[in-house]
């Protein structure tokens, strides 16, 4: 359902400034610049906004971290690197309705005074870069960017920043350094962005679904946005469903919306009569959830929190009862293993070890221990990185493991038959 | 000794304004010398060190850090085909399989006629309309076998 951020998806040309202006675009910039500020900062913590890159935090609050006045420029940059297994949203967004992310950078700019943005996109998205370059240049040609926009004292220039591959830049503090004309290391925090960010400047990060929300919450107001979701969870948010469905895509909805609902309603439930088996619910980085615990819980924060797994970037992963999880985390560690930048040893080396294990596992030659070696690893991962890149795979593996053990027993019980039988922790 | 075109030193002198420090343009001259010369070589990487006024190490440290820079030479047709789950999951494999007997090669390698080079990538965010490659800059989804055939078919 279209509701806040997909009324455009599927219009012809909706990717052009004329169809945003004939559809109500660029209309809530006269109530922005009537307002202070400070004053659109309230609105959007009000809205209860929280930030759709996968960390879930408070839009508005984020916002209001950053200092004032202390004679340096403030810098936003847009998180369009999105390269999250499972995730093609913001893929969607920058493809049918670039103008609206442009509004948002406007609304977001205004607030936090920054009068210059980036827009980090992701390297392989080719077309998705063609329609924001050409939306910022029609934006410039309008005058809704560059000097006094709008006919407003005040001036805005946005840039278009392309990635090159590498999924870790995805990371804001990577993102930033990768800006910068450097590897996409993440940065040891504090200092948080906010304070210290691009060039050493306060620089606010937000993901392009964030910002597209934005034009809304300015236009119809924040009690508007939270007739939709949760107290905790307001709003709507997008779901990108993958694997075993009838009709993958993405999917608007509001938060706290039943899984359930999605996968069987929406998306038209497993093809070919098979049952559910798991559901990886955020991403390919959040554990993963049985059958039955989807089917029982809503796609809102802290609903997902109830069963151990996160909301993340909303990249529903769908498995039918035929899917190997053996096989599935295999795939999920071999992709950390070749996406840790390399910084830190437990990363650098746990993803390889949790890789290679795996695969010995999968190619028959794997024995109980190794699942517990499996959990030792990543409990000798989690928490003890620069970044979550670490937990990213350590979650997965001890979820994957705990919920499916008899995936994981059928392929090393032959190969313990010397008796190596050991309780797993 | 290799340079870039007037037209791509103007681009680069367009793109310069748009960062307070040169080091910043360093992804998009490393675009702007990848789409020039074809491949970003050590002589390459040198150029743009120079370009940029940082140090060849740094250079090369940035461009072999990112994946889609060339080190070494592609086919006319370079062939990127997702193998992260949710492509695995709708036969992402078999498509891989496929390309590697019908073109004789193996990951990372080119046809000897230079026409096509292989490689496997991780998630191209294309998940809800899986398997999906990218041939050049373009992206080709919902594949199965028989389209990839016609797809390969119609590449002159």
């Amino acid at each position: 359902m279209a509701l806040v951020l997909t009324n455009r998806v599927g219009l012809k040309d909706s990717h052009t400034l004329e169809v945003y202006k004939k559809t109500g675009g660029y209309a809530s910039v006269e109530k922005l610049f009537a307002m202070e500020p400070g004053t659109v900062i309230e609105e959007v913590k009000s809205s209860g906004l929280r930030g759709r890159g996968g960390a879930g935090f408070s839009c508005g609050l984020k916002w209001s971290f950053v200092p004032q006045n202390i004679g340096k420029p403030v810098y936003l940059c847009v998180n369009a690197d999105e390269s999250e297994p499972g995730t093609f949203k913001d893929r969607l967004l920058l493809e049918e309705d670039p103008h609206q992310l442009i509004e948002g950078i406007v609304i977001a700019c205004y607030a936090i005074r920054s009068t210059t943005a980036y827009i980090y996109i992701r390297g392989e998205f080719d077309l998705s870069y063609r329609r924001i370059e050409q939306a910022v240049k029609e934006a410039y040609q309008a005058g809704f960017l560059g000097k006094n926009i709008f006919g407003k004292k005040y001036d805005l220039n946005v840039t278009v920043h392309r990635g090159a591959g590498a999924y870790i830049c995805g990371e804001e503090t990577a993102l930033l350094n990768s800006l910068e004309g450097k590897k996409g290391e993440p940065r040891i925090k504090p200092p948080f962005p906010a304070v210290a960010g691009l060039f050493g400047c306060p620089t606010i990060v937000n993901n392009v679904e964030t910002l597209s929300a934005l034009p809304f919450i300015i236009n119809e107001g924040a009690l508007a946005y939270r007739k939709w979701g949760t107290e905790k969870s307001p709003g709507t948010k997008l779901f990108s469903v993958s694997g075993h469905v009838v009709r993958p895509g993405t999917y608007e909805v509001p938060l706290g919306y039943p899984l359930k609902d999605l996968i069987y309603k929406d998306c038209g439930g497993i093809p070919d009569g098979k049952k559910l088996k798991a559901v990886i619910p955020g991403g390919s980085s959040v554990p993963v959830l049985t059958a039955e615990e989807a089917e029982k819980t809503f796609l809102d924060y802290e609903s997902i929190a109830q069963y151990g797994s996160m909301l993340g970037s909303g990249g529903v992963m769908v498995m039918d009862e035929d899917v190997d999880m053996v096989w599935a985390l295999r795939n999920l560690s071999r992709f950390y293993a070749h996406e840790s930048c390399g910084q830190c040893t437990p990363c650098r080396e746990g993803t390889g070890w949790v890789d290679k294990i795996l695969q010995r596992v999968l190619n028959g030659g794997g024995t109980l221990e190794d699942l517990a070696l499996l959990k030792e690893i990543s409990d000798n991962m989690m928490g003890k990185t620069i970044c979550v890149l670490a937990d990213s795979i350590a979650m997965p593996v001890l979820s994957f493991i705990k919920k499916f053990p008899a995936d994981f027993e059928r392929y090393v019980r032959s190969h313990s038959a010397g008796g190596k039988m050991r309780i797993l922790g | 000794m290799i340079e870039f075109s007037t037209q791509t030193k103007k681009k680069l002198e367009e793109c310069l304004t748009h960062y307070p420090t040169r080091q910043a343009a360093l992804l998009p001259t490393l675009w702007l010398a990848q789409e020039e010369f074809g491949t970003v070589t050590l002589e390459v990487m040198e150029y743009v060190a120079g370009l940029l006024d940082i140090s060849p190490a740094h250079v090369y440290s940035v461009a072999t850090f990112y994946t889609m820079f060339h080190l070494k030479p592609v086919g006319k047709y370079h062939l990127q085909v997702c193998r992260t789950l949710s492509c695995a999951l709708m036969g992402g494999e078999r498509i891989l399989d496929h390309l590697k007997k019908r073109l004789g090669i193996e990951e990372g390698e080119v046809t000897p006629n230079g026409k096509f080079s292989l490689c496997a990538v991780e998630c191209l965010a294309s998940c809800g309309t899986a398997p999906a490659m990218m041939i050049n800059e373009k992206y080709y989804e919902n594949l199965d076998v028989q389209k990839v055939e016609k797809i390969l078919d119609e590449l002159k």
